[in-house]
């Protein structure tokens, strides 16, 4: 196995890791979605790496997907629907980014030891990575889980599926072509919807705070 | 494989059709026909295993066995009366002006696409592509969720939106684990995630990598089945979404998500050759029990209750399964298909009894019986079905599930028997001033559609009595595959 490629697959690796530290602190909406266009660029580069090191033709597939999918198609439509919505300038005020930092190193230590007994079975060259993937899936899940707005929020979830195609590619060569093009498929199609539901919402409310969806509770 | 190429492609065309044909008076019509269609493919289908059992098509990438074409036929079924009972009930809330021309040809459409998303995840082979189903389903009803534009619908949809997407991406990190597990003994090709090649080489599976696989894909699936803590979109979502949907997403949703969860576990059973899996599963389940049960207690709204319900339902199916052995899995099977038909059947008569009130806000709705006897005694009759009563198919079930539970598990008996009393004075305590009792109702525009209410209830009525001989073999069947 060429040494340079597992170092360019680590490389890639570290760069989601970063980036997802990155989305968790970053206020302003514009900024996230070119931070999610960048770990799109990760996961094509560190796909593409790993399907040139071994061979398997299929990944450049799923790479050129990725780049389609996740660094063109949905960076546009988010961009479009910020502009549409006018939110595009939005800032939010509500978070602690000290306290999600330590959240977030918290988290990536957790996953790490999570993924330990699980790597050691991996006969992948980017084995060591699904410590990484895992961390970038639960940080997206603090991000959904501490912002307060619709867009992140969906950003949120769309990074969440970033880290579980990583995982897919780190951890064994890809998932089965068909299933993968069925994961962008539904991905596509979700964000659709979300859009549309993004206008009924502000329709309803003339505002994307979610903090207008907590009043069906239990009395 | 021809009855399944019908099952697959009658709904799928049926949605492109449906939203083509738009807003024509008869398209509830065109809805039922679809449906009706679907139904005589999955009963072709299911007499094609009954004849010569279990089998696959296309390359393996379906395959049908008694477990899955059971389902198959239940989804169908039920979906077809949900099409019958929707076009009266839609037809009502057209008059009062909730529905517009556009919102029906979209309600209409993804009716039927979700139909295909369901029977395709019943159908598949494919793990993965079972994953990608079940999350097309949550996408094709979550507009649906909000069709009415309220706020409170558009908080309910957009909980179900986010939480069962998050449940779900646990699901499909277990998958890629699943399918991490798989590859090391069948090979890096497409194949590996085909579940009837991984059931034959299940015990080869690596156990701490399918440990792990089995904890993330219940609690991803488990999000769509409503196991407590993983509930909390199941209520609003079929609370606020249009009656002929809660009756679908609680009658046939769950069951589908229930059935991925179960056939991750037949894996795991495996894999781990510890009970593991359905410990866990046992866990989930008497939670999910107890905690609807004292939930259901405090709600106000009829529809919220009755999912409630559905939670401490499926809790008790999850318990069943977990528990393992042909009779608890028997019962589990028996349970499924008696929940789905009461429950839909409660949600037809309560839709229309919400529809003459005005309201779903249960102090409002007063008297049915006095200005509609069909729907008050169906109301009435679902109630006491659903409860457990004697002589419908849920007392049977219920009745297998408690003894199973008192030989294997003595503990857990008590706590099931009490989740059973308190939801028992909970629901029939709220029913009853429903049905009897004196308060000011409307009349509908149309009649309303209470045929499918009493054909449910007949069914299960006599799945207590008597189940045909070639049913309970293939319940037989069914939970000798869940081991």
């Amino acid at each position: 196995m060429n040494p340079l490629a597992i170092q360019a697959v680590n490389l890639f690796a570290s760069g989601l890791l970063l980036l997802a530290f990155a989305m968790l602190a970053q206020r302003r909406i514009v900024a996230l979605i070119n931070l999610f266009a960048l770990q799109g660029v990760a996961l094509v580069g560190s796909t593409a790496t790993v399907a040139w090191a071994t061979g398997q033709r299929h990944l450049y597939w799923s790479a050129a997907i990725t780049l389609v999918l996740k660094v063109l198609l949905l960076p546009w439509i988010l961009h479009r629907l910020i502009r549409r919505l006018n939110v595009k300038w939005d800032v939010e005020t509500l978070i602690n980014i000290p306290t999600m930092m330590l959240v977030g190193i918290f988290l990536v230590v957790f996953a790490f030891n999570l993924a330990l007994p699980i790597s050691e079975f991996s006969r992948s060259i980017a084995r060591g990575t699904l410590g990484i993937a895992l961390a970038c899936v639960l940080m997206s899940f603090l991000m959904m889980i501490t912002r307060s707005k619709a867009v992140p929020q969906v950003i949120g979830f769309l990074s969440m599926e970033n880290g579980l195609f990583f995982a897919a590619t780190s951890a064994t060569y890809g998932m089965p072509m068909v299933v993968e093009l069925g994961i962008a498929l539904d991905v596509l199609v979700g964000m659709v919807i979300l859009g549309v539901f993004l206008f009924q919402i502000r329709e309803q409310f003339d505002s994307l705070d979610i903090h207008h969806l907590e009043k069906l509770k239990d009395e | 494989m021809e009855p399944l190429a019908v099952l697959l492609s009658v709904p799928l065309a049926g949605s492109i059709a449906l939203w083509l044909i738009g807003e024509r008076e008869w398209a509830p019509e065109a809805n039922a026909a679809v449906s009706f269609t679907t139904v005589a493919a999955a009963a072709w289908l299911a007499a094609g295993v009954i004849a010569d059992g279990p089998a696959t098509a296309l390359d393996d990438q379906f395959f049908v066995d008694p477990l899955n074409v059971f389902l198959v036929t239940l989804t169908a079924f039920v979906g077809f009366t949900t099409s019958l009972f929707s076009g009266p009930y839609m037809r009502i809330e057209r008059e009062k002006g909730r529905m517009t021309a556009g919102r029906l040809r979209l309600y209409h459409s993804m009716y039927q696409a979700f139909m295909f998303t369901m029977l395709l995840a019943l159908t598949t082979n494919n793990m993965g592509i079972l994953w990608v189903a079940m999350e097309a389903a949550t996408l094709a009803t979550v507009l649906l969720v909000s069709v009415y534009r309220t706020p409170a619908s558009l908080e309910a949809a957009w909980k179900y939106f986010i939480l069962c997407g998050v449940g779900i991406a646990q699901a499909l990190f277990g998958t890629i684990l699943l399918y991490f597990a798989a590859e090391r003994v069948l090979g890096p090709q497409g194949d590996a995630l085909l579940w009837t090649h991984l059931a034959l080489v299940k015990t080869r599976l690596e156990p701490t990598i399918m440990s792990l696989a089995f904890v993330f894909l219940l609690v991803g699936y488990g999000t769509k089945v409503g196991l407590v803590p993983l509930h909390n979109w199941l209520p609003d979502a079929h609370a606020e979404g249009p009656t002929p949907i809660s009756a679908v997403l609680s009658g046939l949703l769950l069951n589908v998500a229930l059935y991925a969860v179960v056939r991750c576990k037949v894996l795991a059973d495996g894999a781990l050759a510890s009970h593991f899996a359905g410990n866990l599963m046992m866990g989930f389940g008497l939670l999910s029990v107890v905690a609807a049960a004292f939930f259901l207690s405090r709600q106000r709204d009829v529809k919220r209750m009755f999912a409630y319900s559905s939670i401490e339902h499926m809790g008790l199916v999850a318990f069943a399964f977990g528990m393992g052995g042909p009779i608890a899995n028997f019962a589990g099977l028996l349970h499924m298909t008696v929940h789905s038909l009461v429950k839909s059947a409660i949600f037809f008569a309560a839709g229309h009894a919400a529809q003459k009130a005005g309201t779903q806000v249960m102090e409002g709705i007063r008297g049915l019986l006095r200005v509609s006897p069909t729907v008050g005694w169906g109301l009435m009759i679902g109630t006491l079905a659903i409860l457990g009563m004697p002589p419908f198919g849920v007392f049977a079930s219920e009745f297998l599930i408690l003894t199973t539970a008192m030989r294997e598990h003595p503990w857990a008996t008590p706590l099931l028997l009490l989740a059973l009393g308190v939801a028992f004075a909970a629901i029939f305590g709220r029913v009853q001033p429903m049905v009897f009792g004196e308060g000011p109702l409307e009349t509908l525009a149309y009649r309303p559609a209470v045929a499918p209410v009493f054909i449910h209830l007949g069914l299960a009525l006599m799945l207590g009595l008597y189940i045909p001989p070639y049913l309970a073999a293939w319940y037989e069947q069914a939970a000798r595959l869940l081991g």
